[in-house]
Parts: structure tokens; C-alpha cells; sequence
């Protein structure tokens, strides 16, 4: 698959404080963020982010809370303006947009999702849904148009009329999905977007999402603290902690080689046999093996599954244009469950780093 | 004397002297420019003559029925609707219809005054907290400054009559507007502005959608204290001119009628009840959204 970059963050700083561009020269020279916050006051928010997203898929940003997520996201539309660094949008620089310039971008080219939905509780749910396209000068004609058909597509059909209060959480939350598709934006940035949502709600809506994404194929920015909803609808995961980028890499890879112990750590309560893929752990195709044949993006728990209903003792892997190209045995498969050890991740480390 | 037993004045004549010559500046100020500003507040004297004329002019029962159905529209409620067509004819089998429909037009002009210049205020007070760190506290004095004492200037100014009352009422009442304006926008959910800007919002679309919107309920509030002030000024504003329910209250204050200031006086506040439910109900109404689920 082409790389195709859309969203490119280069040397994003983001200090907080009085004076962030006094703070920003302690910091090129050399000082910690705790010195920093003793001696000035300053906070650094976000610490040298460089992250590329590319277009189509889905980027999920993962950290704790005070890890600088909500900030960062916010920096691509420029809710937030950085303190240092470049933030280019299809090539194009948001720092160097002049308001009108800058308008054009939220209107026409990005969206939003929010944790707590915020939507306008004074207007309907038509009326939420058709606020992008007001903002795009739209006639009325064509905003209640669009703003049906993406209600209908969310589920919401016959709420035209309600207004916000009167809907559940997971049902205001469509509306926010919806008043975010409704723009036609090729970027979605959705911050935290199904945090405020029971797990079960919060699953259903993951699944919603990927399903319009799979038609859509927008480019969506997730921001989550939630290691199984990252893993679940990322096509790439980059795990942020304290302003800084620990690790960027595809869910498998980063749960087969976190970058270190704090991701590790991160990892150790997910079922890994549920989320990864015998892509990830399978071993060469030998001439002569023989078996069930599946697909690489099967997980190990369907893979366990298959063993258990059929006779044969190996697994024929295929990759994605259905050629074989891997073997599993029962053994592989258990040892991929396995949590690689502490020992084991900072020998890992030490050898990326040599 | 001694310094420390009296306190230390300025002296009686400089002291006459100063007010003298505050007064005779004034004096000179308004010979200059009382007639243009008496001719600034020409149309608005006019259009306070206009209206009071229609509702003098119509037939009485049609401004009753006019008066309720707008509490009606405003409220939805046909017990809000029977109650202001009971008032009225109390109020007019009592024989104080004219007086009645001369204060209702006052009050209505004076709060469409404050309407007009408080909500701009307003929002230029939420934009700016400079701008509100400076019209805070004009507005304190605008409230609590005794009323008689702005009355002079403005009788001096323009005379007595119905614009120099109006002037009056407006300086009194506009404060609860303002604001109320300025703290219903202030209250707006940053998560609503925020999601107004994510989504490409210009500042008048943000103000006009989103945060006058939002504010509105307490927008209300503010214009229904704005007319329950204005009501209470009448009776002051009948010292200069203003003619309606004060003058009788006025007169039995001096005459020692007990009846005449209790019948004028109930009607005062008739109306004050009439105003506050109409404009209650119509700011309940525009906040049909916070109502729960329909069953």
C-alpha cells in the first residue's frame, strides 16, 4: 500500500505559562519539564511531537489523562495554536492561515467529534446535524437534505425533531457523528469521542464508525485512553505520555514489540488472544504443510477455535491477495499469547538502540 | 477652630462658589444645546404619542382582546388569557382606563428603549473585560443614584413631559438588561463555542446561533426586571410630567387620599403581574429544549 501522508505534525512544542517563548528557549537548551515547571512556572503540553497520519485510515492517539491527547488533536484545527513546529494539512501549513483561510479549513476540510458530544441544546436534532453546512452557506434546501439522509444514517431516523436533551448519551453521540459527516470533511477528529459512553453503547458506536469508515474512507483521528478501543478500530496506534510520543506503530507491532516497559505495562491486561492476528506471529510456509487454510487477519482466539473443531495439528496462513504464506501449530499459537517479559523488552530496547 | 475637633471643611463661600459655577456651566451648556437635544428625541416622543393614541383610540374591549391574545401567543395558556381580560375590566370599571393605557404605553416604549441599547451593551460587555470592568460600575451608580437627582439635569435639559420622564425610566431600568445580557453570554458551555469554531463559525454566526441563543433565558430575566423597574419609576416620573397611573398615586400622596392611591396603586401592580407572566411564559416557551423526554 502507498504511503500517502494527508496529516504531517513536525516539531510540535506547546508550552503553557505566562511567557511560553522564554520557557521554549530553556527548553531548546536543554532543560527538563521539571526544572521548567520549578523554576518558571511553565508546563510543556506537548514535547517535540512529530507524527505523519495517513489519509484513509484511522490514527488513533493513545494516552492516560494529562498526557497532552485532547491538546494535540486540537492543534490540527488549530483550536489550539502550538507555542513551536509546523502542523501541515495536505502540504499546507494551518500556522500560516489568515482567519478567513483558516474558517475555510474547519468549514469544508476537517470536522470534530467531541467527548461530551457538544451539541447545541437549543437546536434540534435537524438542526444540529445541518450546523456544518449553515457554516458552509449551504441553502436550506440542501441542508435538510444532507442532514436527513446522515441521520438516517446513524440510526436516528424520526428524531428529526427532538432536541438533545431528550436523547440518551449513545444517541447523542450519533448526532455529533452525524453533524461531523454531514460536512463532507476528508478529516475527522474525534477526541475521546466514546469515553462518556457504557461499554456496551461504546462498542456498538466503534462499530458504526468502522462501518462508515469502511465505505467513507475518510482520514479519522482518534484520540482514546482506551487500549481496546485503540486496538480495536486503529489502523495505527501512537502512544503518547507526558507531552511526548513514546511509540507510533500498527496495534500487532506494538503488541508484539512495545518500544518499552511503559507501553509494555500499558499492554499487560489485553487479551491478547483476542486482538492479535497469526500474521503477526506465524512462521514460515514449509514445503509439504497441510491444513485448514485462513486468512492472516484471523485472531488467535478464532484461530484456537478452528483447531479445536478440526482433526489437522497445523494452520495455513494466507495474506491479503489469498497466497499461502505461513504455518501455525497449536504450540505457535499458545506462545503468542505469551506477555514477552521485562527482561525481554529492554533487551529489546537496548538492541533498537545499538 | 481646631482641626481636630471639626472636621477640616472647605470654606462655605468656596464651596458656593463651586456648586455655582457647576450649575451655571450646566445652565449655559443646556441654553446651548437643549433645543438639537430636545429635537434628538423628537421622533421618539412621537412614536410614544403614536402609541398611546392607538390604544387610547381603539375601542376599549379591542385592546383587551389584543392584550390577552398576545399573552396567549406569548405563553400558551388560556388561563394567562382570562386573567388579563378580568384585569383589564377591573381595571376599567374601576375608571382607570385612560390612566392605564398611558402607563402600558410608557412602559412599553421604555422597555423596547432599554431592549435596544442594553442588549448591544451587553454584548460588548461579554467581548470585553475591559469593557465590562469600566460599565460595571456605571452601572452600580446608574442603580443606586436617588432617582431625583439624574431628574434634575434631564428637567433642566428638556423641560418637564413624557421624554424627559422616558430618559428617566430607560437610565433606572436598563442596568438589569445589560447585565443579564452580559452574564448569559458569559454562562454560554465553552463546549458549545468550541464545537461553533471547530465547525467554521464567524464571530456575528457564533453570536447569532449559538451564544444570543443560549443566553436567552436569561436575557428574559433581564428584560422582565428591566419592566418591573420601569413600572416602579412611574409614580416618580409623574413628578415631571409623565401622565398615567403615578399622577393620582401623586395626588393622593399629598392629599392624603388612602382610597385613590390604593385603587391606582393595585393597578400598578396588575399590570406589573400582567407584564412579568407574559414575558415569563414566552421565555419558558423559547426553552422548550430543556424539557425531558416526550413520552
Amino acid at each position: 500500500m502507498s504511503t500517502d501522508t494527508i496529516i504531517s505534525i513536525r516539531n510540535l512544542y506547546k508550552v503553557f505559562g505566562n511567557d511560553p517563548q522564554k520557557a521554549m528557549a530553556l527548553v531548546h537548551q536543554g532543560m527538563g519539564k521539571d526544572e521548567l515547571l520549578e523554576r518558571t512556572g511553565h508546563v510543556i503540553g506537548l514535547n517535540n511531537v512529530n507524527l505523519d497520519m495517513e489519509r484513509h485510515r484511522i490514527q488513533v492517539v493513545m494516552g492516560l489523562s494529562g498526557s497532552g491527547k485532547s491538546t494535540l488533536i486540537r492543534h490540527i484545527n488549530r483550536l489550539i495554536a502550538p507555542t513551536e513546529g509546523e502542523i501541515l494539512v495536505d502540504g499546507q501549513d494551518v500556522l500560516t492561515l489568515n482567519t478567513e483561510k483558516l474558517r475555510e479549513l474547519r468549514r469544508f476540510k476537517i470536522s470534530m467529534v467531541f467527548q461530551r458530544f457538544a451539541l447545541f441544546p437549543h437546536r434540534n436534532i435537524m438542526e444540529n446535524v445541518g450546523y456544518g453546512l449553515e457554516n458552509q452557506g449551504k441553502t436550506k434546501k440542501i441542508i435538510e437534505e444532507t442532514a436527513a439522509r446522515w441521520i438516517g444514517r446513524v440510526g436516528l431516523s424520526g428524531f428529526e425533531s427532538h432536541y438533545p436533551g431528550q436523547l440518551s448519551g449513545g444517541m447523542q453521540q450519533r448526532v455529533g457523528l452525524a453533524r461531523a459527516l454531514a460536512t463532507d470533511a476528508d478529516i475527522l477528529l474525534m477526541d475521546e469521542a466514546f469515553s462518556a459512553l457504557d461499554p456496551l453503547i461504546r462498542t456498538e458506536m466503534q462499530d458504526i464508525l468502522l462501518d462508515l469508515q469502511n465505505e467513507l474512507q475518510k482520514t479519522i483521528v482518534f484520540i482514546t485512553h482506551d487500549l481496546d478501543e485503540a486496538l480495536h478500530i486503529g489502523d495505527s496506534i501512537a502512544i503518547l505520555r507526558a507531552g511526548e510520543i513514546i511509540q507510533t506503530d500498527d496495534p500487532q507491532n506494538i503488541l508484539m514489540k512495545p518500544a518499552d516497559a511503559y507501553v509494555a505495562d500499558f499492554m499487560k491486561d489485553i487479551n491478547r488472544a483476542r486482538v492479535l492476528r497469526v500474521r503477526a506471529i506465524m512462521n514460515t510456509l514449509e514445503p509439504g504443510d497441510e491444513g485448514p487454510v485462513i486468512k492472516g487477519s484471523t485472531t488467535i482466539e478464532e484461530a484456537l477455535q478452528i483447531f479445536a473443531e478440526t482433526a489437522g495439528d497445523k494452520l495455513i496462513i494466507t495474506d491479503r491477495k489469498g497466497l499461502k504464506v505461513g504455518r501455525l501449530t497449536v504450540e505457535d499459537l499458545i506462545r503468542g499469547i505469551r506477555r514477552p517479559t521485562t527482561a525481554e523488552i529492554q533487551a529489546e530496547v537496548f538492541t533498537n538502540e545499538t | 477652630m481646631l482641626w481636630s475637633s471639626d472636621f477640616p471643611q472647605i470654606a462655605d463661600t468656596t464651596l458656593r462658589q463651586l456648586s455655582r459655577t457647576i450649575d451655571r456651566g450646566y445652565l449655559t451648556f443646556s441654553r446651548e444645546y437643549g433645543a438639537s437635544i430636545e429635537a434628538f428625541f423628537d421622533p421618539l416622543l412621537h412614536f410614544l404619542i403614536w402609541f398611546e393614541r392607538i390604544l387610547l383610540g381603539a375601542p376599549w374591549w379591542s385592546v383587551v382582546l389584543v392584550t390577552a391574545a398576545i399573552g396567549y401567543l406569548a405563553a400558551r395558556s388560556w388561563k394567562l388569557f382570562a386573567g388579563i381580560v378580568i384585569a383589564l375590566c377591573l381595571i376599567g370599571v374601576f375608571g382607570m382606563w385612560e390612566n392605564t393605557m398611558r402607563t402600558m404605553a410608557m412602559i412599553l416604549v421604555c422597555t423596547l428603549l432599554s431592549i435596544l441599547i442594553g442588549i448591544p451593551i451587553g454584548i460588548f460587555m461579554a467581548r470585553s473585560n475591559r469593557g465590562q470592568k469600566s460599565i460595571l460600575p456605571v452601572l452600580d451608580v446608574m442603580q443606586t443614584m436617588p432617582s431625583f437627582v439624574y431628574l434634575i439635569p434631564v428637567v433642566m435639559l428638556l423641560g418637564i413631559g413624557r421624554v424627559p420622564g422616558l430618559i428617566a425610566v430607560v437610565i433606572y431600568a436598563i442596568a438589569p438588561v445589560i447585565r443579564l445580557t452580559n452574564l448569559g453570554i458569559r454562562l454560554v458551555e465553552k463546549e458549545a463555542l468550541e464545537a461553533a469554531d471547530a465547525f467554521g463559525a464567524s464571530r456575528l454566526q457564533k453570536l447569532l446561533k449559538v451564544q444570543l441563543p443560549l443566553a436567552l433565558p436569561n436575557i428574559m430575566a433581564g428584560i422582565n426586571q428591566t419592566i418591573m423597574m420601569a413600572l416602579a419609576m412611574v409614580v416618580i416620573a409623574s413628578m415631571i410630567g409623565v401622565r398615567g397611573l403615578g399622577q393620582p398615586v401623586l395626588q393622593a400622596v399629598t392629599n392624603q387620599y388612602f382610597a385613590l392611591g390604593l385603587f391606582n396603586g393595585t393597578a400598578v401592580v396588575i399590570l406589573a403581574i400582567i407584564f412579568d407572566r407574559v414575558t415569563q411564559g414566552f421565555g419558558l416557551r423559547l426553552q422548550k429544549h430543556r424539557e425531558g423526554a416526550p413520552q
